[in-house]
């Protein structure tokens, strides 16, 4: 019976049931699209906007051209955010990469255990970075930490005052950040050291290669896609650090440690200043294109050639 | 999609009918209260205005939003009045007041405040806070003083010192305190509280109307004068007055620094007071509290609640029945024991305050008079949001580093005009 009427009721109901089987995978994502390109696409777009108006404490929509943008770099604390962004985001990115590939390489040296030494390395990835600025705070607050404890072993003389120094704090950033992040980039780094043909590695040994020159010249270049993915993570690690800077530094001394999104906060949310708020928002979204678009450009284009 | 869409309108609508009806439903005066204090005497001083409020037969709907001292509570804010459904009273202070009213979202209270008498209550300048175009559209709760000095009475004691009058003795004390080895200045190095010590150093070293055409005018030739000058010279010195480890220190801490004696003065509001007392410490005894030497100047620094324009009948009850309880002596009273402010409104009995507050009002009402009273720029009475910002900008830079004063006062004039 039952068999009877799904065959009757096939012919009648085909051109739908098909048109249903190609285009499941696009019904399965359209909610999901559809939600992304209004509260991603869409916020961005009126962002964008918004910057482009003089809206403070609530949104005008009256155009006023770059208005916002001419104010925003003439502020001091806006260029002291893009040069932070910079020292730290080129040093944490830089380091990050080269301590986690050397901490994946050894490793990778089948040493003994290596799990606990894994889960050691990675284990700070699962702390927030409130957390680890809060610890790091303590640690290199100079009545506290460091500075305090090699003092009372007599060295007197000795100071590591970095955290409440203005021209050294950005660089405590870089300290907690990369302790935060090598771990997670070795990971990374050891998963795809795993992938690489132990044949090829075995020939290169029978021709009397070196073990540096083994890493430098085959190992590290097949692992250029976990490069690109290390430097997409970090750099926008980077470009949004908002919490690292507010638990560890408070921004200070003075101001000498805002980041750019430190700064899009205080202008937006404390400073009823909406409008400037956006156009360093916008500043920021063109700082990770600036980047990640030429990357990502040069990166696929040479996959299809290759 | 489209009989997504229409699910979508069908549910919203729904939900926000059964929504209204709850509100309709209601038939006695009704406050919801957006606030941010959420700990410690604060969530007992709200407490005590929430408990008088029903008392009285009105219903408080408690909208708390904790943290960050009030900017968690500004974007909530924002999006209630944008989507037009403001909540009843909102504890804003200062200048926000001002900005919200011209923004036509604060409803009027002039009909009570006549029926109260509040213009004879409250000291001119609060009016004017609380007032937009002589309209009131909020009501005060307190009042704190910024220029205090909170001192430790043995460490000054070691090196035979008062408490200073003038700057020229804060620096000789200092200078005395500093050579018998004790930190002559507690301090946190946040922008807030950088800003905190400015201000009663213009307020000391320029008097009220040097201060008032600094920050409120915000007056090209007095912010690059001399005067300013010298504030900033004094604040250079006070960089050499505070310890090594100041920077991003919580003022509490720098409070307990004075407590403990590693400390001798701290320069701080009298919310540090609620530290000592907290602490069994004796006002007069174990702690002392003067004025930053100002020639009987005095910053004001003041919580309000604004009441917003709403529509039904229940909820305009709940504002005139709240704002007549905030400004009534009872609540005054109950409500800055426990903040350890002192009360808006003039004329309250000072029998159960400390030695601290008693001096604080004799003071208010003096400097009052005398036109020495000032609202704080630190602390957003006197400054926009964006002003306060642009200053407390460049004093914590300058606090920071060595820029000197005639830099400082140029870049002071730049961020004014450029957060104008």
């Amino acid at each position: 019976m039952m068999s009877l009427m799904t065959q009757k009721s096939i012919p009648a109901k085909q051109p739908i049931s098909d048109w249903f089987r190609r285009n499941v995978a696009k019904l399965v994502v359209a909610p999901t699209f559809g939600l992304i390109i209004f509260f991603v696409y869409g916020f961005i777009a009126w962002t964008g906007y918004i910057s482009f108006t003089k809206s403070k404490m609530l949104p005008t929509y009256s155009l006023e051209g770059f208005y916002q943008y001419i104010r925003l770099w003439k502020m001091t604390p806006w260029n002291v955010a893009m040069e932070n962004l910079l020292v730290f985001g080129s040093l944490f990115i830089l380091i990050a990469i080269v301590l986690g590939c050397l901490l994946a390489i050894a490793l990778d040296q089948k040493v003994r255990a290596e799990g606990v030494l894994r889960t050691v390395y990675l284990y700070p990835m699962a702390i927030s970075f409130i957390i680890t600025g809060t610890a790091w705070k303590w640690i290199l607050n100079p009545g506290l930490g460091i500075q305090n404890l090699v003092q009372s072993w007599g060295w007197e003389s000795f100071s590591f005052d970095w955290l409440i120094n203005s021209e050294m704090a950005v660089y405590t950033l870089v300290i907690a950040a990369v302790w935060q992040s090598s771990g997670f980039v070795m990971a990374l780094f050891l998963a795809a050291l795993r992938g690489v043909d132990s044949e090829i590695i075995k020939a290169a040994y029978l021709d009397g290669a070196s073990l540096s020159r083994i890493y430098l010249v085959i190992i590290l270049p097949t692992l250029r896609p976990v490069f690109l993915s290390c430097f997409f993570i970090l750099t926008h690690m980077a470009v949004k650090s908002f919490d690292l800077v507010v638990a560890l530094t408070g921004g200070g001394p003075g101001y000498s440690t805002i980041m750019p999104a430190n700064f899009m906060y205080e202008m937006t949310f404390r400073r009823n200043q909406i409008g400037l708020g956006a156009a360093s928002a916008m500043m920021m979204l063109a700082t990770v294109m600036a980047i990640v678009i030429p990357y990502l450009y040069s990166e696929l284009r040479e996959k299809k050639n290759g | 999609m489209k009989s997504f869409t229409q699910k979508l309108a069908l549910t919203t609508a729904l939900v926000s009918s059964i929504a209204l009806g709850a509100i309709s439903a209601q038939a006695e005066p009704t406050a919801e209260v957006l606030h941010y204090w959420t700990s410690g005497s604060e969530a007992k001083a709200v407490k005590a205005l929430k408990e008088d409020f029903e008392a009285n037969g009105g219903k408080w709907l408690d909208a708390p939003v904790a943290g960050g001292g009030g900017d968690a509570q500004a974007a909530v804010l924002r999006s209630r009045v944008l989507s037009g459904n403001p909540p009843a009273a909102v504890q804003i202070k200062g200048l926000s007041i001002q900005e919200w009213a011209e923004a036509d979202a604060l409803g009027d209270l002039t009909k009570l405040g006549e029926e109260e008498g509040w213009d004879d209550v409250l000291p001119p300048l609060l009016q004017k806070i609380v007032k937009h175009d002589g309209k009131y559209v909020a009501v005060p709760v307190n009042i704190h003083r910024v220029d205090w000095i909170w001192a430790n009475p043995e460490s000054l004691a070691k090196v035979d010192g008062e408490p200073p009058r003038t700057w020229d003795e804060f620096n000789a004390l200092a200078d005395k305190l500093q050579a018998a080895g004790i930190t002559p200045l507690a301090h946190g190095g946040q922008p807030w509280q950088d800003g905190t010590v400015f201000e009663t150093v213009v307020l000391g070293m320029g008097g009220a109307e040097f201060f008032n055409k600094a920050f409120v005018e915000k007056d090209a030739t007095t912010i690059k004068s001399d005067t300013m000058k010298k504030v900033f010279d004094q604040m250079r010195k006070m960089r050499g007055y505070v310890d090594a480890d100041f920077s991003g220190r919580d003022w509490n801490l720098a409070t307990s620094m004075v407590m403990r004696g590693e400390a001798a003065m701290q320069i701080m509001g009298d919310w540090a007071k609620g530290e000592f007392l907290a602490a069994g410490k004796v006002p007069g005894k174990d702690f002392l509290c003067v004025p930053t030497p100002s020639n009987g100047g005095y910053i004001l620094n003041s919580d309000s609640f604004a009441m917003f324009n709403v529509s039904s009948e229940d909820d305009k009850a709940g504002q005139a029945l709240l704002a007549r309880l905030i400004l009534g002596e009872k609540f005054q009273e109950t409500f800055n024991l426990y903040k350890g402010s002192i009360p808006a409104r003039m004329g309250v009995s000072t029998e159960k305050f400390d030695e601290c507050a008693v001096k604080s009002m004799v003071d208010l009402q003096s400097a009052s008079e005398s036109g020495a009273l000032v609202g704080s720029m630190a602390h957003e009475i006197a400054a926009s949001g964006a002003i306060r910002g642009a200053i407390l900008d460049v004093v914590t830079e300058h606090f920071n580093s060595d820029m000197t004063s005639d830099v400082a006062v140029e870049r002071l004039a730049e961020a004014i005009e450029l957060a104008e």
